[in-house]
């Protein structure tokens, strides 16, 4: 007790010393003059009692952290099936959650389901991140640049050339692919942080670029008017452009906002369904192996002939594809787009996302994507703070899970036994 | 051209003012154990650098199965047929002991996009051999029961092993072994000398060793070459170079 006093005070005095600064006096402006002008009564209350908590915390935490040692902890582990039942119930469960995600729009809310199609572009641009961060151990920190590719790759194709949503899907992955093998090439020599500055640099590029080729991108006013995806050539719209039909007048149906809404949402639930697929079975082919070898050890690699600037160059190429597909999807929703949505911040969300869910897990990097979105949707009457929760989770994600919430696991490989 | 499986004539490498190897020569014969020894410093570790292509020599000759790789990437090599280990155990930490075995063979397995995607005929027949081939040597190293454990939770005896193990699946004609043991205990050590003789004779390969452990070197080498900073010293079986004063002198010390 008598060791924990001064470290006590100490504590306690930092936090009245912050506190006054802070919200304790305030600078007036009285005319020309500025004026310092103390709190009222309840506030300096307030600030007594966060002192008096914070000394007595610091002063009992020794027996406090003793006494949530002692705690008993709840044994989880006889509640989950066991590994066999889990095994046999997996592919069942999967189907489940499919069918639920195509059925569950029609009865929710239009904003909902306008939310989960959002979500539902993160997931997408997780699951690529996590290609190259995750898997390949390569630092990106300018992933947003391939998403912006591909937004600007459909705004642009379909502004000038009138070509479709679904055209310019994978002409958008293909070129956001191409960028990704640009990007790769410079940084091939480059590891750790030296890649990140310079994936930083590039996504900086891409976004400036964007804001100053005035003449084609629109620069800061940005693109607007894009064309939504159609289904087989019906439009969701309530009046159909010439030379084709709307959807409620195919099926003669009353015309209502929301079937746009479900309909840009299952096109989301396609495309990541199918990025799922595809990232799932590339992980366990031998380039997704190759991926994490490089990971784990590079020197290794080249000693067994696996070529690191393939590998490198092709985790590059494939993560940024996926970006690719997320932005011409983001650009079709929207309907508008300028530079200000690709800004370092989404890239920063981005690789949270991958961190948060747990490197190199797909289904750990889907429910960081949900939390990320789903979260200050929940919580927008504290707009504000906003930036400030999302640093509050990041460290006690770190503090408490610094794995990520799914850590990757291996996967259980049956041999034949000889 | 020659009987030799590699052959190495005048290497060089030099590190700015530092003459690190200076005309080492050596020759290895087809089903062979060839040692190579010296003091710390001497080179060994350079040697081996230069044959397997994580330096670029700065002179001389390296031929394996008469073709000239000197100069040629280390991944290119060691696609030759051309594999080596490493002084501190370099294997893929976090993955499985299979998976580290499955990497390894990358060569053998189907890598097209599609075939993996879809699970063509072809490319489940290449994963069930590579499957077969890494049962097989995880025997061979008794690992097998590890199987799917961590590469990284293995003891570090069980390491140098699983990494061999790695190094033959990809069907090598020479593996290079850099010191494998260091850091093993005698019965270690033993076990480890029984199985690089097995792969001698039953692999039909050759294996280059730099060791320290003179036991292990005496006991299984059929030919040794001594380096004394970075210059060859002595060439020749066990015997011989046991008997040759000038290495007595330089790596055994005088008596």
């Amino acid at each position: 007790m008598q060791r924990a006093l001064f470290p006590a005070l100490f504590a306690a005095g930092v936090t009245f010393l912050l506190t006054c600064l802070v919200i304790g006096v305030r600078l007036e402006q009285d005319g020309p003059t500025l004026t310092v002008v103390g709190a009222d009564a309840e506030t300096w209350s307030w600030i007594g009692f966060a002192v008096v908590v914070v000394f007595l915390f610091q002063l009992f935490q020794q027996p406090l952290s003793r006494l949530k040692q002692r705690l008993p902890r709840p044994d989880l582990t006889g509640l989950l099936p066991g590994d066999q039942l889990r095994n046999r119930l997996k592919p069942w469960l999967i189907a489940l959650v499919i069918v639920g995600l195509f059925i569950w729009p029609f009865m929710v809310s239009r904003g909902a389901v306008d939310l989960a199609t959002l979500t539902l572009i993160y997931v997408m641009l997780g699951l690529g991140l996590n290609i190259v961060v995750g898997f390949a151990g390569l630092l990106d920190l300018g992933y947003v640049a391939f998403y912006a590719v591909g937004a600007y790759t459909y705004a642009l194709l379909s502004e000038y050339y009138g070509l479709s949503f679904w055209m310019c899907l994978p002409i958008a992955g293909l070129l956001a692919a191409t960028f990704g093998c640009v990007l790769g090439f410079p940084v091939l020599r480059l590891r750790g942080d030296y890649l990140a500055i310079v994936t930083l640099g590039f996504g900086e590029i891409i976004r400036i670029l964007l804001n100053n080729w005035t003449s084609l991108t629109g620069g800061p006013n940005g693109i607007g008017g894009i064309d939504k995806p159609s289904l087989f050539g019906l439009e969701f719209s309530r009046r159909a452009s010439e030379g084709s039909q709307t959807f409620h007048e195919f099926f003669g149906i009353d015309y209502d906002s929301s079937h746009k809404v479900i309909f840009l949402y299952l096109v989301a639930v396609l495309l990541v369904l199918l990025t799922v697929y595809v990232i799932n079975r590339i992980q366990r082919m031998p380039i997704g192996r190759a991926w994490e070898a490089l990971r784990e050890d590079e020197i290794a690699c080249r000693s067994l002939g696996l070529n690191p600037t393939v590998i490198k160059l092709s985790a590059f190429t494939l993560g940024a594809s996926f970006a690719g597909f997320a932005g011409c999807f983001f650009a079709a929703r929207q309907g508008f787009i300028s530079p200000e949505s690709f800004t370092f911040i989404e890239s920063a969300i981005i690789l949270a996302i991958v961190v948060l869910g747990g490197m190199g897990s797909q289904f750990g990097v889907i429910l960081a994507a949900i939390a990320m979105t789903i979260l200050p949707e929940l919580a927008r009457e504290f707009q504000e703070y906003r930036m400030l929760m999302f640093g509050g989770v990041m460290v006690l994600m770190m503090l408490w899970r610094p794995q990520g919430l799914m850590p990757m696991k291996r996967p259980h490989l049956e041999l034949k036994s000889s | 051209m020659s009987e030799n499986l590699l052959d190495v004539s005048g290497l060089m490498m030099r590190f700015g003012g530092l003459l690190a190897v200076d005309g080492v020569s050596l020759q290895v014969k087809p089903r062979q154990i060839h040692s190579v020894i010296g003091p710390n410093g001497a080179g060994k570790t350079t040697v081996f650098n230069c044959i397997s292509g994580f330096y670029k020599p700065t002179g001389g000759d390296v031929r394996y199965r008469g073709k000239a790789i000197q100069g040629l990437s280390g991944h290119r090599i060691s696609l030759l047929g051309l594999v080596r280990t490493f002084q501190h155990v370099r294997l893929f930490a976090s993955m499985t002991l299979i998976e580290n075995l499955l990497v390894a063979q990358h060569r053998h397995l189907n890598t097209n996009y599609f075939a993996g995607l879809v699970k063509t005929p072809s490319y489940r027949r290449r994963q069930r051999e590579a499957m077969d081939r890494a049962a097989h040597w995880l025997q061979q190293v008794d690992l097998l029961e590890h199987a799917n454990r961590e590469a990284g939770n293995l003891s570090y005896g069980q390491q140098r092993r699983l990494e061999i193990a790695r190094c033959m699946v990809t069907e090598p004609g020479l593996l290079m072994l850099d010191e494998p043991a260091a850091g093993l205990n005698p019965r270690e050590t033993s076990e480890l000398d029984q199985l690089i003789v097995r792969l001698r004779d039953e692999q039909d390969i050759s294996v280059l060793l730099i060791e320290h452990d003179m036991g292990l070197v005496m006991g299984i080498s059929d030919h040794i070459t001594v380096i004394n900073q970075g210059a060859p010293l002595a060439d020749g079986t066990p015997d011989q170079i046991r008997e040759n004063p000038a290495v007595i002198k330089a790596y055994l010390g005088e008596s």
